[in-house]
């Protein structure tokens, strides 16, 4: 088998991967925007907040205590305890809810019934909010992430692959839990929504909020569980991402990759936001591969909305979303 | 008519800009993709100028006062940055980004204001007979690979025909710096060179770490900065790049740098421009800044990389400050007396051992037509178990036979370009 296709089969299949991590950020957006029609623009900033809380829990950091400090004259850094790393994320999620919970009280409880803009709009100073209050409840430097994923090349399929081709193909240990994760909670998500009475009752909100509303569906109640929804995979998307770079600002911007994916799997699909990552991933990297040496490279960022533009020309709702036909 | 009187001398006064201390404007990034590099180096920056507020009164009798203001590392915002705050009787800007610098260039020529852009920015502003205002003593990009390069020939028995070099760069004029000289280079000592580009803010590397993976280069040059240098220190120990052949330039070489991918990390090396160790300073430092609550920060990046390296900067424009007072004999010094200043300074070995830093850069001195300094760097490796850096050279000198042609034809383009005559012998 000549070498450039052996190389090409495991740019797809690294690229599946990295495309599983991106679905991992879209699928916040599609919980939102599912159930409220809201896209969300704090998603990524949720993630980044999640993942800093995360490893100030584990370290037993003092939150906020920059500002303690300053204002009444003391030296507090840390509890002097250290949080397991299970616990630490449980804990975690309930920081999540209660962000959730806040989050509605104070903000989109009072924006119901508003344009779609308005509520984007809130969603843009919500992400501003949380960037600002993650800085001051953990400070800006960079944490470093161990929750125990196995990290580095997999043995295994190195192995398997050299044995196969005469070339081990590189497959890193964290991306395949990043996989498997996101499968896992694909399948929960869905079976959430299908057979559980708060999923029906999160479809029936998506489907129609007033007459969701009217057989006594709480909005309030619906919204602030897609929210905690969306604080638990932003949580989840935090690791992963997290783990390759440790916590920092930047964590923030993948919400940027998110964005082709939902272009291309639609704003209201589950499934749709896994296959749209898994594409576009796959897409990106063989054309950065392909193309990406006769052109200088680094193609990934600005090709992955080229491709998402393409299918949006063909298919406007996305793969997966739903045809919307207003009659006048 | 007297209530007139003092209405208008109190808008005056509020207009004029404050003239009793000397301004040092911090183009800081404490937010952003790029605050894990720029808190350090802000900290750093401004404690010095406290420590000299604190310690000697200010620079010869006046008081320093430094104004930051947040770029978050963005080119626009640090032009903003630039002229909310010239008016306040700026004397030197230290942007602490290539983008901003190329934008300033020109601004601050035209206004008057030097631009001290130390290790970064325009590289052929070295050439002081073209860039009249802008000074980036004591090393530049082209001395950083130029210095990488005569490391590895050292290391190689004086040879690297054949060798197989990777430049993996952030896709951004600072990134693309080093390109040219180091074509040059390859074409001088016969090393292939494979240059990979990632782009803002680099937190996806896998295609360019499969490349190498693929390419097997004997060495992988890196200029990354932020987020870009940690995936890269984990996907090199992830591929199982050897990391002793991983090397860094002098802003991909701090402490946060490689401790994301705690032990994976050891052995990766970086060039650093300045010393690293517990400098004299320091002790005053935290004595009279950190403990008297008077630290920019919270006073836990001391002695670190960027914070050193933040210091020896304030230090090199205090100094200039010094000697511009000592040129026009004046205590209040303003912008064009600073330039002076500037042009003029020597750094000695006794006059860093006398600043408390002993040896924390190489020595040089600036003329009219070298604003570059001596482009010296040391190289420094990581110890994880440690958690610190060992440095293992002395300072490395560039080879300025490449460098210099390399700095004069850029140089004499942008003067062609700007239609900027000979500012050192002026006809």
């Amino acid at each position: 088998m000549p070498d450039q296709l052996i190389f090409a089969m495991e740019v797809t299949l690294n690229g599946l991967m990295t495309g599983v991590m991106y679905a991992l950020v879209a699928l916040g957006f599609v919980l939102i925007f599912k159930a409220s029609g809201i896209f969300n623009y704090a998603q990524g900033v949720m993630a980044l907040f999640a993942a800093m809380t995360l490893v100030g829990i584990q370290e037993g950091r003092v939150p906020f205590a920059h500002l303690i400090n300053e204002i009444f004259g003391t030296d507090l850094h840390y509890f002097g305890w250290e949080v397991p790393a299970f616990f630490a994320i449980l804990l975690t999620v309930v920081v999540m809810i209660g962000f959730a919970l806040f989050v509605q009280k104070f903000i989109f409880r009072h924006l119901v019934g508003q344009e779609p803009i308005i509520l984007f709009m809130a969603t843009i100073g919500l992400a501003y909010f949380l960037e600002g209050i993650s800085d001051l409840m953990w400070g800006s430097e960079i944490r470093n992430l161990d929750v125990g994923l196995p990290q580095g090349i997999n043995d295994a399929i190195d192995e398997a692959t050299f044995n196969i081709f005469g070339y081990g193909f590189f497959i890193d240990n964290l991306d395949i839990w990043a996989a498997m994760i996101a499968a896992v909670l694909v399948a929960g998500l869905i079976a959430y929504s299908q057979y559980t009475k708060n999923g029906r009752a999160m479809r029936a909100v998506a489907d129609d909020h007033q007459a969701a509303l009217s057989v006594g569906i709480s909005l309030n109640y619906v919204w602030v569980l897609v929210w905690s929804l969306a604080g638990i995979v932003a949580l989840v998307a935090g690791i992963m991402w997290g783990s390759k770079s440790g916590v920092q600002f930047s964590l923030s911007l993948i919400a940027l990759k998110a964005l082709p994916v939902l272009m291309l799997g639609g704003f209201t699909s589950i499934p749709g936001a896994i296959v749209g990552g898994l594409i576009i991933g796959v897409g990106e990297a063989l054309f950065e591969f392909a193309i990406g040496p006769m052109i200088g490279g680094a193609t990934e960022n600005w090709f992955a909305y080229v491709l998402a533009l393409v299918f949006l020309v063909f298919r406007p709702q996305g793969l997966f979303g739903e045809k919307i036909i207003e009659r006048v | 008519m007297k209530r007139l009187l003092t209405v208008a001398t109190a808008s005056l006064m509020a207009a004029s800009p404050a003239l009793a201390d000397l301004v040092f404007p911090d183009l800081s990034y404490r937010t952003g993709a790029y605050a894990a590099g720029g808190i350090p180096f802000s900290d750093g920056y401004q404690d010095y100028f406290t420590l000299l507020n604190q310690r000697d009164g200010g620079i010869g009798g006046v008081m320093t006062r430094v104004i930051e203001c947040e770029t978050a590392y963005d080119t626009e915002r640090g032009v903003e940055c630039y002229e909310s705050t010239k008016g306040e009787g700026a004397l030197v800007y230290q942007p602490l980004s290539t983008g901003i610098t190329y934008q300033l260039i020109p601004r601050a020529t035209a206004d008057g204001i030097p631009l001290h852009t130390m290790g970064y920015g325009r590289t052929s502003a070295a050439n002081g007979d073209v860039f009249s205002h802008v000074f980036n003593y004591p090393a530049n990009y082209w001395d950083a690979a130029s210095v990488i390069i005569n490391y590895l020939l050292e290391e190689n028995d004086g040879s690297l025909e054949g060798r197989d070099i990777t430049l993996l760069y952030h896709n951004s004029a600072y990134g693309r710096e080093p390109i040219r000289t180091l074509e040059t280079l390859a074409e001088m000592h016969g090393f292939n060179l494979e240059q990979l580009a990632v782009d803002h803010p680099g937190q996806e590397q896998g295609n360019q770490w499969l490349q190498i993976r693929r390419s097997q280069p004997d060495y992988v040059i890196m200029w990354g900065w932020g987020v870009m240098n940690q995936v890269a220190v984990q996907e090199a120990a992830n591929i199982r790049f050897p990391m002793e052949n991983f090397i860094g330039n002098w802003w991909a070489g701090a402490e946060h740098d490689v401790t994301p991918a705690g032990m994976d990390a050891n052995g990766y090396r970086a060039l650093n421009m300045n010393v690293l160790g517990d400098l004299p300073v320091f002790d005053e430092i935290q004595t009279l800044v950190i403990d008297a609550g008077l630290a920019a920060g919270d006073g836990s990046n001391l002695g670190s990389v960027l914070y050193t390296r933040g210091m020896y900067a304030a230090m090199l424009a205090a100094e200039a400050a010094r000697t511009a007072q000592e040129i026009h004999g004046v205590a209040q010094i303003d912008a064009a007396m600073m330039r002076d200043g500037m042009e003029a300074l020597n750094m000695t070995n006794a006059r860093m051992d006398a600043l408390g830093m002993p040896g924390i850069g190489p020595e040089f001195a600036v003329s009219c037509e070298d604003h570059g300094g001596t482009g010296m760097a040391r190289m420094q490796q990581w110890n994880a178990e440690a958690a610190e850096w060992v440095t293992l050279t002395d300072f490395i000198a560039p080879d300025d036979s490449v460098t210099t042609p390399l700095i004069m034809e850029d140089s004499a383009q942008y003067a062609a370009e700007n239609n900027i005559g000979s500012q050192c012998n002026p006809s």
